[in-house]
């Protein structure tokens, strides 16, 4: 209480009433007059008496000083002193305020953008019930992408068998419609999902109801939607009327029941589906139907634990479920050992996203860190110049403390700036990547609390991390020593100084990452100019509206003779656009089609003539298919090379028999093996059928032409018209399509290529500052050198010498580094190797170019160093 | 060469409420010479460390204060107790004679007294 009552009237003191002087020198001077007057009577005469009382009384400046310490709050009082004199000094350099900014803006904003990122992607928690119970069933097999995971009939298996969830639901994420509303007709995209979906996640609705197991009873019987608040807000206005609406979906009518409240877009952070819809209507929107097929495995399966069951426990139980399953179904179902992962970031590459990431923090702390590491070489140097005029704060009597408090107040304030700047500086360029969403999918990265606090703590981090470099310049020597600070001697080679140590590993840091970004972009290119299989530049794939099967041959027909094209075909899906699964592939002969007896799993291609020509596949041998392939003709195929001889080794697999999906298959040509999923795969098998042949209604229409896509979407409108009027034609290069598939490759290439700019800069500042602070302070030197008759190269070497030896042993140790974390950098780029000569020899020349840009300068100023006007000054 | 005592603060933070609750209204003068005559020379060098302490103990609410005129007719600031001042003058009082009784305690032990 009493401490509260004296804190409070403190800070009123400091607040209201700073300079309140007056009354203790009032009460002093009463005080003293009042001993005078005792000491007259005692018998003094008039001065002595006066003299004696101000003795008694004791020192009155330090009483003052202590009296306003005890009035208000000298901590905050001496810390504006601070504040203001450092603000003062710093505005008496510019030049250095401006570099350390920079420095620390360029700093503290990319670790501010990464850690943006990583909050939005790892972070914050899904937008669901309990996240942590809500697990996703995977095959055992480490898989990149590939979401789905069983068949719709094997889903309601496992629902009705296992005993360790409360609730699995189905969800099928790649559904497509067009949404008919009014007069408008919109391409959607959205998911189909089993019934208990919402119940299972714990979402309520913003308008309407969601729809709940209950509304589901067989094929067909619940022809409700449920829309994002993204598109009821775009297309619907938020309009609450628009419940129990119906709305066209693929000509189907749907009901509207609810609307999803803001922000929740089901398990998966990239993907914001437009719409829900129950499963047990698929078929209205897919035009096939997998709710009865146990070879369609399209569903991925969402789970939460019953309380108090381990993951381990349920994985035991979805596998003996699956064992039996492969055993009473041994054509369909393979049994595949599941395992549960926490969903959200396409299945398995969470682990890549999630090492990717980690590895980007790393490396932009290092960013920080070096910037440090050039901030505190920087803050020592001018420590070291400013020594003077430090001793003689020190022989006036402030204590130590107090220096390093005002050093100290400088760095954080320097810190403060930059840090500001920088977290401004994050904030724009976030708002700038949500804007353009560079993101797969969709990902807002929003700058909350979290990210504002991690911005405080790097800058202030860093603040104590190169404020304390100077200090222990304060802590040494007496004052008279510093005052001195006659003309340093030339530094001794074998003396190792603070600042060496710390300008060698920022030159080792900075070399690490320029190598990792040179082994990004490496990467990169390598990622661009591997073989593919096919050649999507200068393709494109056409999105028509539904062509009925008879009209495939005229479209393909019709799209050749336009002038500029130079082949075009139709294949049911272009590679590279996930969702494919092996199909088995059994061996001429076999009659038992067990999945166990299949020779093969492989990729299956549902194509027309002339889609491989269009698709830039090359036909090794054989012939392509004709129009003369029918349903009613032999059946054919064309396999690829990794398929022909895994079949039949290196035996000529032309005329060569198999069975895909219980047909007698005659292979009549080999084409060139491809990347069928990703970038990484290995070889795999695949399979070209006639679309002739099949019920594969779906296709993708692709166009090999030079013409730009806007101009051939309007040929290919009036060429159309004569076939199959009022058709919707889009059209996008094959290149800008396929941008989803580069998307790692790219943000790691530009990731670690900014770092690697970054790193760049602090490295030439770096060196530029040394040497630029060398030669300063050893002008006089150098010219008495001079006029001694050193040659140029004597005096360069004096002036840049050390830097030069500082940056080849931070360069080697950088790239020592780069090579031992090797792993590191392969968790990030495709295929890296920092071991690779191109990049060794790469990172020595950039480093080598640095130094030599950034001390060019200070080895002129040596050079021109004019020792007789020199030696005149002072 | 034996130091004189450092009248530490909140020794005379007592002496002051005490002076205070005897002799009731004083001003700072008055109270140094009160203090030095109780204790001796205790307070005879730097009697200006008195007045951070006056402050002190107003800002804390155990002293008030205002000016008036001194027996001389001079312009001076005088000191009264308030209750809560009065309230830890009793609370520090106790505090010190139970110290005081058990450092005496200590310092008439004797070895056997030990054993």
């Amino acid at each position: 209480m009493r401490t509260l009552r004296r804190s409070l009237a403190r800070l009123l003191n400091f607040t209201v009433n700073r300079r309140g002087g007056e009354r203790l020198r009032e009460e002093i001077e009463s005080h003293i007059a009042a001993q005078t007057d005792e000491n007259i009577r005692a018998g003094m005469a008039h001065h002595e008496a006066r003299r004696q009382a101000c003795l008694k009384f004791g020192a009155a400046a330090a009483l003052t000083q202590d009296y306003n310490a005890e009035k208000g709050l000298p901590f905050v009082e001496n810390l504006l002193l601070d504040i203001r004199y450092s603000l003062r000094v710093l505005r008496k350099s510019p030049a250095f305020t401006v570099v350390a900014l920079i420095t620390l803006m360029l700093g503290i904003g990319a670790n501010v953008v990464v850690f943006g990122v990583v909050n939005a992607v790892l972070l914050q928690p899904l937008d669901v019930k309990d996240p942590q119970s809500l697990y996703q069933l995977r095959h055992k097999r480490w898989m990149s992408g590939r979401l789905l995971t069983t068949s719709y009939p094997a889903l309601e298996d496992f629902r009705q068998q296992n005993t360790t969830f409360s609730g699995l639901a189905g969800v099928y994420g790649y559904s497509n419609a067009t949404l008919n509303w009014h007069n408008t007709a919109l391409k959607v995209h959205g998911d189909e999902v089993t019934g208990n979906y919402f119940d299972l996640l714990g979402v309520y609705p913003r308008a309407g109801r969601l729809f709940r197991d209950g509304d589901e009873n067989g094929p067909g019987s619940a022809p409700y939607v449920v829309l994002s608040d993204t598109l009821w807000r775009r297309v619907f206005q938020s309009d609450p009327g628009v419940v129990g609406a119906t709305v066209d979906l693929n000509k189907h009518p749907f009901t509207v029941i609810g609307v999803a409240p803001p922000g929740f877009h089901g398990a998966e952070r990239f993907v914001w589906p437009d719409y829900w819809i129950p499963m047990a209507n698929q078929a209205q929107i897919d035009k096939s139907d997998y709710l009865h097929s146990r070879t369609a495995v399209t569903v991925t399966v969402l789970g939460r634990l019953k309380p108090g069951v381990t993951p381990q426990q349920a994985t035991d139980n979805l596998n003996a479920i699956s064992a039996e399953l492969a055993r009473i179904y041994p054509e369909t179902d393979d049994g595949q050992p599941l395992r549960l992962i926490h969903s959200g970031l396409y299945g398995d590459n969470g682990d890549v996203i999630r090492g990717f990431l980690w590895s980007v923090t790393v490396l932009a702390l290092l960013v920080l860190t070096a910037a440090c590491a050039n901030l505190a070489t920087l803050f020592a140097a001018r420590a070291a110049d400013r020594g003077r005029e430090l001793a003689l704060r020190v022989a006036l009597g402030s204590s130590r403390l107090r220096l390093v408090r005002q050093l100290l107040t400088e760095a954080v304030i320097v810190s403060l700036m930059g840090g500001a700047a920088g977290v401004v500086g994050a904030q724009l360029l976030l708002r700038l990547l949500n804007r353009s969403q560079p993101f797969v999918g969709a990902l807002t990265v929003n700058v909350d609390a979290r990210v504002y606090l991690a911005g405080l703590i790097f800058t202030l981090a860093s603040a104590l991390l190169f404020g304390m470099a100077p200090v222990r310049q304060v802590g040494r020597g007496t004052p008279l020593r510093m005052m001195k600070n006659g003309p340093p001697g030339a530094p001794r080679l074998r003396h190792v100084a603070m600042r060496d140590l710390l300008l060698g590993a920022q030159i080792a840091i900075c070399t690490l990452l320029i190598t990792a970004s040179l082994v990004a972009v490496r990467g990169m290119v390598r990622v661009l100019r591997a073989p593919l299989g096919f050649q999507p530049r200068g393709a494109m794939l056409v999105e028509l509206g539904d062509i009925p099967a008879d009209k495939k041959k005229p479209v393909i027909e019709a799209a050749r003779t336009i002038p500029g094209v130079t082949s075009a075909g139709m294949v049911n899906r272009t590679p590279m656009t996930g969702g494919i699964h092996g199909i088995p592939i059994f061996r001429a002969g076999v009659n038992d089609f067990k999945l166990n007896n299949s020779a093969l799993s492989s990729y299956v291609f549902q194509m027309s003539p002339g889609y491989l020509e269009a698709a830039g596949t090359r036909l090794l041998t054989g012939r392509d298919f004709s129009w003369h392939d029918t349903a009613d003709s032999p059946r054919v195929g064309i396999v690829n090379q990794s398929f022909a001889r895994r079949m039949w080794g290196e035996a000529p697999p032309i005329g060569k028999c198999f069975v895909v999906s219980g047909n007698l298959t005659e292979v009549v040509g080999v084409a060139e093996t491809g990347k069928y999923h990703d970038m990484e795969e290995s070889p795999q098998p695949a399979v070209y059928l006639p679309l002739s042949q099949s019920e594969q209604s779906e296709a993708a229409f692709v166009v090999r032409s030079q013409r730009p896509p806007g101009e051939m979407a309007a040929a290919l409108q009036r060429t159309l018209s004569g076939i199959q009027p009022n058709t919707p034609v889009a059209v996008l290069s094959w290149p800008d399509a396929l941008s989803d598939v580069l998307f790692p490759a790219r943000a790691a290439t530009v990731a670690l290529g900014i770092m690697g700019l970054l790193a760049a800069m602090l490295a030439v500042t770096g060196i530029f500052g040394m040497a630029n602070y060398s030669v300063s302070r050893r002008m006089k030197e150098l010219g008495v050198r001079m006029a001694l008759g050193a040659r140029r190269r004597q005096v360069i070497s004096a002036a840049v010498g050390r830097p030069m030896v500082l940056l080849a042993l931070g360069s080697l140790l950088g790239l020592l580094t780069g090579v031992l974390t090797s792993r590191l950098l392969q968790q990030i780029v495709y295929q890296a190797n920092p071991g690779d000569p191109a990049i060794v020899g790469g990172a020595v020349l950039t480093m080598a170019l640095l130094g030599a840009a950034a001390s060019a300068i200070p080895a002129l100023r040596a050079l021109a160093v004019d020792p007789s006007k020199l030696m005149r000054e002072d | 060469m034996k130091r004189k005592t450092d009248v530490r603060q909140g020794t005379l933070a007592l002496m002051v409420l005490k002076t205070l609750d005897v002799l009731g209204s004083l001003h700072g003068y008055g109270i140094a010479r009160r203090i030095e005559q109780i204790s001796g020379d205790l307070l005879s060098v730097n009697q200006g460390t008195l007045y951070p302490v006056l402050l002190r103990l107003e800002q804390e609410g155990a002293i008030l204060s205002a000016w008036g005129p001194s027996e001389n007719n001079r312009r001076a600031r005088f000191y009264r107790l308030t209750r809560a001042g009065r309230k830890s003058l009793e609370a520090e009082k106790r505090g010190w004679e139970q110290t005081a009784s058990i450092i005496a305690r200590f310092l008439e032990v004797k070895a056997d007294d030990l054993a």
